[in-house]
């Protein structure tokens, strides 16, 4: 590196990037999330079938040249379902998490910032959301209005308010107090001032964490919800119906359960190890010593 | 008077602010009055907690939630400070009111670039972005900082302490205030560097023409600096006057005593310093009369019950019973 490159520090993507070139867990996580983003994104041109389309003569086929990884009990290529079903698990982990951690942020600087009543209420509530099981609380909610992909994304959104919400109330708390928050306070600025333009940057990074490490969890979910029945309908395809399917013809065929699993564990491993790369880039206090 | 008196900028007075505590009410200023005169710099000296710090939280605002104002006025050009709304109140700060704090190595957002916190405080200005960055690299290029269009990008961790207490008073005289309070703001530097520092500060004080009001427990930068200087003890300002007059003769014994206290004035070799023997009085139960008689050497039995006002000598003024006697 130049003396001048040492005078002037790169952006941080750029700096991000280079502290994440040298970890080779978090690459690999990187990877496998940009692998992830382009099928999913190009899923309408990567699926080599109709992901609905029925092929009776061709039921719980193995994997073969014409079908990658099979077929399933309708004789579907269980290959095109995962891709489209990949699309249902990105679009309710990007909806999920943006809504549920831009109700988070608001919510948590609130507590954190606003009045102690104020806090007092807003901490009881998200303990008593976490304190609900997330299963029992997604059949009272389908039971009340029927199963859909919307339900699900709501369902998710409300049970991870709390999480966004404590980690920006506890960020919150331990700046305000900070003295460059008062010279502020000095220089004139208002509440929302404060809250959006010194605030937010300094908690953006641990947010920005926590919702990669969360996309794996809401995958999960929306796999566990549609697995049960309780998420999108058939036959459109999902990951949890994909594992439903093969599970009730467990005994025909091991390849659509074997097949649907593949991407729930590539999708926690993904971006669980990009997240926790990306911790250690930005909080270097975290990092485990060795 | 032929002439009629020039409105001095900041007016304190009769201030009482006390803090609730478990104990009581702690009565951290009492009957605090100074005033700041347009356009000249104004000393606090005063030692730990002699409520320096109290007085300007009053004054721009932001004391502490148990903190009560018991009575008085802080009036900023003729306004009542204390009766303002908060709105009107924010308007003020950052504009007319500006502040520099005491460490920068905090005072400094770390995730923002100078740049950006320097467009940030410009914020009622409708201009556009590169005017905005024109005025700070001016604001930079005054208070000597080399290369300001590159620090622009720096984020306050690449600079150095001073450099960082630069960047604030920079922020803080970029909307040419008529106030400037500055708590401290060399402490947290090295000597060398806290001359330069003050050297600058005149220098933009006398361009800008804003008054200052300087908190420090270091006489000789307020010597250095000041036109005036308020000396304040437990609470209470025991002696106010003009640089001249305090530091060549003290008339409060408090006074005097800091003075003999400043290791600067010391001339002779000598292996114990000088100090003022005792502890401040407790604020909760504040014994009658003087509240600095008992680490006088000079205390008599009536500055245990009277208790002294402030009392103009000769164009300044003092708080002590003796002082007003001898004189």
């Amino acid at each position: 590196m130049s003396r001048a490159k040492l005078l002037r520090p790169d952006g941080l993507l750029i700096s991000t990037w280079r502290k994440l070139r040298r970890d080779p867990l978090g690459m690999f996580g990187l990877i496998i999330v940009l692998l992830i983003g382009v099928l999913t994104v190009f899923a309408p041109w990567l699926a080599p079938y109709d992901p609905n389309e029925v092929d009776v003569y061709s039921r719980l086929l193995p994997p073969s040249g014409d079908h990658w990884l099979g077929t399933d009990q309708l004789g579907r290529d269980i290959y095109s379902r995962l891709l489209w079903g990949g699309r249902v698990a990105m679009k309710v982990s990007l909806l999920a998490i943006s809504v549920s951690m831009a109700i988070g942020i608001a919510l948590g600087m609130l507590a954190g910032y606003g009045p102690r009543w104020l806090d007092r209420i807003l901490v009881v509530t998200f303990d008593t959301i976490r304190s609900f099981p997330t299963i029992m609380f997604a059949l009272a909610i389908v039971a009340l209005v029927g199963s859909s992909l919307n339900t699900v994304i709501v369902i998710i959104i409300i049970a991870s308010i709390p999480i966004y919400g404590r980690v920006v109330r506890t960020q919150t708390l331990a700046l305000r107090d900070r003295d460059f928050i008062l010279a502020e306070r000095a220089m004139g600025a208002s509440t929302v001032r404060i809250l959006f333009r010194h605030v937010m940057p300094n908690i953006a990074a641990p947010l920005f964490i926590l919702a990669s490490m969360d996309v794996p969890v809401v995958v999960g979910m929306e796999a566990g919800l549609s697995f049960l029945g309780l998420g999108v309908k058939p036959p459109t395809p999902s990951w949890g119906s994909i594992l439903n399917d093969g599970y009730s013809y467990i005994r025909n065929s091991p390849w659509p359960i074997i097949a649907g699993g593949i991407p729930l564990i590539l999708v926690t491993l993904g971006f669980t190890f990009f997240g926790e790369s990306l911790r250690d880039i930005f909080d270097p206090k975290l990092r485990k010593k060795g | 008077m032929s002439c009629p008196p020039v409105l001095p900028v900041l007016e304190v007075d009769r201030l009482s602010v006390s803090y609730r505590t478990e104990r009581g009410d702690l009565k951290a200023l009492r009957n605090v009055s100074l005033q700041v005169p347009r356009g000249e710099i104004v000393g606090i000296v005063g030692e730990s907690g002699c409520g320096k710090s109290t007085l300007i939280s009053a004054m721009i605002r932001l004391l502490a939630p148990n903190a009560q104002l018991d009575s008085g006025e802080i009036r900023f050009r003729g306004e009542d400070l204390l009766s303002l709304d908060l709105e009107s109140m924010r308007a003020l700060r950052g504009d007319e009111l500006a502040m520099v704090f005491q460490d920068p190595m905090t005072s400094l957002n770390p995730v923002l670039s100078i740049g950006r916190q320097m467009r940030d405080i410009q914020y009622r200005l409708k201009e556009s972005k590169a005017d905005k960055n024109a005025r700070s690299m001016r604001m930079l290029e005054k208070v000597g900082i080399p290369d300001p269009q590159a620090r622009l990008r720096d984020f306050p961790h690449q600079l150095s302490g001073g450099m960082r207490q630069r960047v604030a008073i920079a922020m803080a005289l970029m909307m040419k205030p008529s106030l400037l309070i500055a708590d401290e703001p060399t402490t947290a530097l090295d000597a060398t560097l806290e001359v330069q520092i003050i050297h600058q500060l005149k220098a933009l004080q006398a361009e800008i023409g804003c008054s200052i009001l300087f908190i420090s427990h270091h006489l000789g930068v307020i010597a250095e600096l000041c036109d005036h200087v308020v000396v304040m003890y437990a609470g209470e300002v025991v002696e106010t006057g003009s640089v001249r007059e305090i530091f060549h003769s003290p008339s409060h014994p408090y006074t005097r005593m800091l003075l003999a206290c400043d290791p600067g004035g010391i001339t002779e070799r000598t292996k114990v310093l000088p100090i003022i023997r005792g502890f401040l009085p407790d604020l909760v139960d504040l014994p009658a009369g003087c509240v600095y008689r008992d680490r006088c050497d000079m205390a008599t039995e009536a500055c245990a019950e009277q208790k002294p006002e402030l009392k103009d000598l000769d164009g300044r003024k003092v708080a002590c019973l003796l002082t007003a006697e001898s004189l």
